[in-house]
């Protein structure tokens, strides 16, 4: 709405301005005025280090030798603006309608990792309540661990879907149960989205009147009870792969907060009371027991992100909660088969009373994680 | 609709009854034995679903007028941490004090911090106790953990393997058991529901059992009540006015123990057997048989011959395999036990056929001296068994009362002061 463009923004000007302030430009952007952003390999120089609350605009220009990413950023790494692929030498303007509080403006060169960030303040009237900039750092955290699930996904469902298009059933049976780890891990942000876990994740039973079964589960009962592959689960493949992308580039906005962390963790750890014990969710495959081990061990990362506040507000719950932890992980223990994080014991060959034991030891652990949440905000 | 006290919302509010209840119990040591001598059915305790005293030298639960409903736990211990264990009890006691008074446990159920589930589960705000007790046994295989191996009573025997017993692991057995009963069944299953819960990590439910209908009375000159087969059994069960009868055959006396067993003074011996009856068989089967099965009239649960059913029978008029016949304190040198048991159905048997029967508890000073004769003859001997299975059994040593506010379930084991 108060855009104006700050045009004196050649890359002189900049430089003379990194000249003037012995550093990276650090003046104050005044109204309207554009930032100019410039992006190299390993450096990320902005004109300046503060703009009026309102329409902020980017002026990014990418030096460097590889495609860059820009991005302005949330405290907790939640994403305000962002524009991917920009290639080197080209220049691309972003604006972003920003509240008053405090931001970065991240580059990340050969779009990936934490890249290089510089502050932001924007000021006026609406600042946003006080953050805690402990909490702050555990949601970045875990929009990390999230992203780089999602990054790892990706090319292990590709190397899925291209056993299923090559017709290759002993392949695809192989490679279905990898594809699941990273998003069972960090299911809850998959599922805030909404749109891509219907899509990706539903069991047969979960389908709604005139919904098309499509995903994981869908070609997992080909695999493993049709013992069979068609034109159909080809292109099911291909979707399966599309759809995990959509998931990968939505990680960065997702809202994570931390008690949507903490919440996050209990439900995965409801996943498994209610889907993994009773080996209802790879009921054709039997591969339940990887995608419960992936659930604990998404809970457990967001859980030792949070502790560092919570065992200050709660120290007697976070000492539960690491002795459950380990009890839980050292039953899991006792059904690996291998090293690879989907190697388990098939769950048609676990025993009702071990199936009674794993669901014990889920409910000892879930019951304290669920007080996890109020540890954090108390 | 709730009163605040101890900063908890209250189950009990509405009424005066409940208050009045308790003041009842708690004139007396032993409020199971007060509430008792006011009746069952007379009891305006009762009749306002008011509350029995949870302290006591005895638990509640076992002398206590029976109350219409039924939710048994066991449950298996799953740390090896003794100190974990003993604050459960401390917990559970803490608890148990709290939904035996009609309040709420912990914090409440609504009211605290919104990101956190309440301590509370909440089903039965509103409801008054309905004479809610709730009693705690300790299994054999307990004392095989935290160092009690010298601490079990020689009279917690294990049961043999009677003739007939077709037991399921899955109901058999258990390190330790609640007995929740209440006259309102939401009440009971509460209860066991936020026991669990607070017991989870410590201790995790190996099977439960739910009863609808009291097949035993613990209150003299009531009717007894009918079990699934339409026969009332039982008739001279203990009853909690009985004190010389309870002393003699339910109590442990410090003179039955010995330095193993001397924490179980003033407790109990429990045995639960869940008794499946093939109903469908049973209800085809003539008056006539039904009738000398039993030994008694189906009318009036009268003893062959006589005409009402606390009548004294005379034995010998009965058919030799007739089940009071068999059980009958004179045909066993004397045993008696107290029963508490409840009729059962938990749904069908995917058959067509009821899973129904008799989830039966007694209460008694030694199961050497009473469960286990009694069952050795009736599981040789008695016309029932043709109609009857034992599918599920446990036995547990149930321990002294809990004295007062500062007390708690199983000190006298754990601890060792006096």
């Amino acid at each position: 709405m108060r855009a104006v463009r700050l045009t004196a923004t050649a890359a002189t000007a900049v430089a003379a301005l990194t000249a003037l302030s012995a550093c990276t430009a650090k003046s104050d952007a005044k109204d309207g005025d554009a930032i100019q952003v410039t992006a190299a390999d390993s450096t990320c120089d902005t004109s300046a280090t503060s703009a009026p609350a309102g329409q902020v605009t980017l002026k990014i220009e990418n030096k460097g030798s590889r495609a860059t990413e820009v991005e302005i950023l949330f405290p907790d790494d939640r994403i305000v603006s962002e524009k991917e692929n920009i290639g080197p030498g080209t220049k691309y303007t972003l604006t972003a309608e920003v509240k008053a509080g405090s931001y970065e403006i991240a580059c990340r060169p050969g779009m990936k990792g934490h890249g290089v960030r510089q502050k932001l303040t924007v000021t006026g009237a609406g600042a946003s309540s006080k953050r805690d900039p402990k909490l702050d750092q555990a949601v970045a955290g875990y929009r990390q661990y999230a992203q780089d699930q999602a990054d790892d996904t990706v090319p292990l469902a590709q190397k899925f879907a291209d056993a299923i298009k090559a017709g290759d059933l002993e392949a695809a049976k192989k490679a279905y149960s990898p594809s699941r780890i990273g998003w069972e891990r960090t299911e809850p942000v998959a599922e805030s989205f909404g749109d891509i876990d219907p899509k990706t994740d539903t069991r047969a039973d979960g389908l709604e009147k005139g919904q098309k079964w499509t995903g994981w589960h869908r070609l997992e009962k080909a695999l493993w009870q049709d013992k069979k592959i068609g034109a159909e689960e080809k292109t099911l493949a291909d979707q399966l792969v599309s759809d995990l992308k959509d998931w990968q580039r939505r990680v960065g906005k997702a809202e994570i907060t931390p008690t949507s962390m903490a919440n996050g963790a209990k439900e995965l750890l409801d996943e498994v009371a209610t889907g993994k014990v009773t080996g209802e969710e790879d009921r054709y495959s039997h591969t339940d027991l990887a995608d419960f081990k992936a659930n604990v061990e998404g809970a457990q990362q967001a859980y030792e992100l949070l502790k560092p506040v919570a065992s200050k507000n709660d120290p007697a719950l976070t000492k539960e909660l690491d002795q459950q932890f380990t009890a839980l992980n050292g039953v899991l223990a006792k059904y690996r088969t291998g090293k690879a994080s989907s190697d388990f014991v098939s769950y048609d060959k676990v025993t009702k009373d071990q199936r009674k034991e794993l669901s014990d030891s889920v409910n000892a652990l879930a019951e304290p994680l669920s007080k996890l949440a109020a540890a954090v905000v108390k | 609709m709730t009163e605040t006290q101890g900063g908890s919302p209250s189950r009990r509010a509405l009424l005066g009854w409940g208050g009045a209840g308790l003041a009842l119990g708690a004139a007396v040591a032993g409020g199971a034995v007060a509430m008792a001598e006011a009746g069952d059915d007379l009891d305006p305790a009762a009749d306002a679903g008011g509350a029995v005293e949870f302290h006591g030298a005895h638990q509640a639960g076992i002398a206590t007028p029976v109350q219409d409903r039924l939710h048994f736990a066991a449950f298996d211990v799953k740390t090896d941490d003794r100190d974990a264990f003993v604050q459960l009890l401390k917990d559970w006691t803490a608890a148990a004090r709290r939904m035996t008074a009609g309040k709420a446990v912990g914090e409440g159920a609504y009211g605290g911090l919104a990101e956190a589930p309440p301590d509370d589960t909440g089903e039965a705000l509103g409801l008054k106790p309905n004479r809610l007790t709730l009693t705690l046994g300790f299994g054999p295989s307990l004392f095989e953990r935290f160092g009690l191996a010298d601490r079990r009573p020689a009279a917690l025997a294990d049961l043999p393997r009677f003739p007939g017993d077709n037991l399921d692991r899955s109901r058999t057995g258990g390190d330790l058991c609640v007995q929740a009963c209440a006259d309102d069944p939401q009440v009971a299953v509460h209860a066991i529901r936020n026991l669990a819960r607070i017991g989870f990590g410590t201790v995790a439910i190996r099977w439960s059992q739910l009863g609808f209908g009291k097949t035993s009375s613990t209150t003299p000159d009531a009717q007894t009540p009918r079990n699934l087969m339409g026969f009332k059994d039982g008739t001279r069960n203990i009853a909690g006015t009985e004190t010389g009868r309870l002393k003699k055959y339910v109590w442990v006396e410090e003179s039955d123990t010995d330095a193993r067993s001397a924490w179980m003074t003033g407790g109990s011996y429990l045995v639960a057997r869940r008794i499946r009856m093939n109903i469908e068989t049973w209800d085809r089967t003539s008056l006539q048989e039904q009738e000398d099965v039993f030994g008694r009239d189906k009318r009036e649960g009268a003893p062959v011959g006589k005409a009402k059913e606390h009548d004294a029978p005379f034995l010998k008029a009965m058919k030799p395999d007739a089940h009071v016949r068999l059980a009958h304190p004179d045909s066993n040198d004397g045993v008696t036990i107290l029963r508490r048991g409840y009729s059962f159905t938990d749904g069908t048997d995917g058959l067509g056929r009821l899973d129904a029967g008799l989830f039966f508890l007694a209460y008694q000073r030694d199961v050497r001296k009473g469960f286990i004769p009694l069952q050795r003859r009736l599981s040789a001997k008695d016309a029932l068994n043709e109609y009857i299975q034992h599918v599920g059994s446990a036995v547990f040593a149930v321990p002294p009362g809990v004295r007062d506010s500062h007390d708690w379930w199983g000190r006298t084991l754990f601890s060792e002061e006096a």
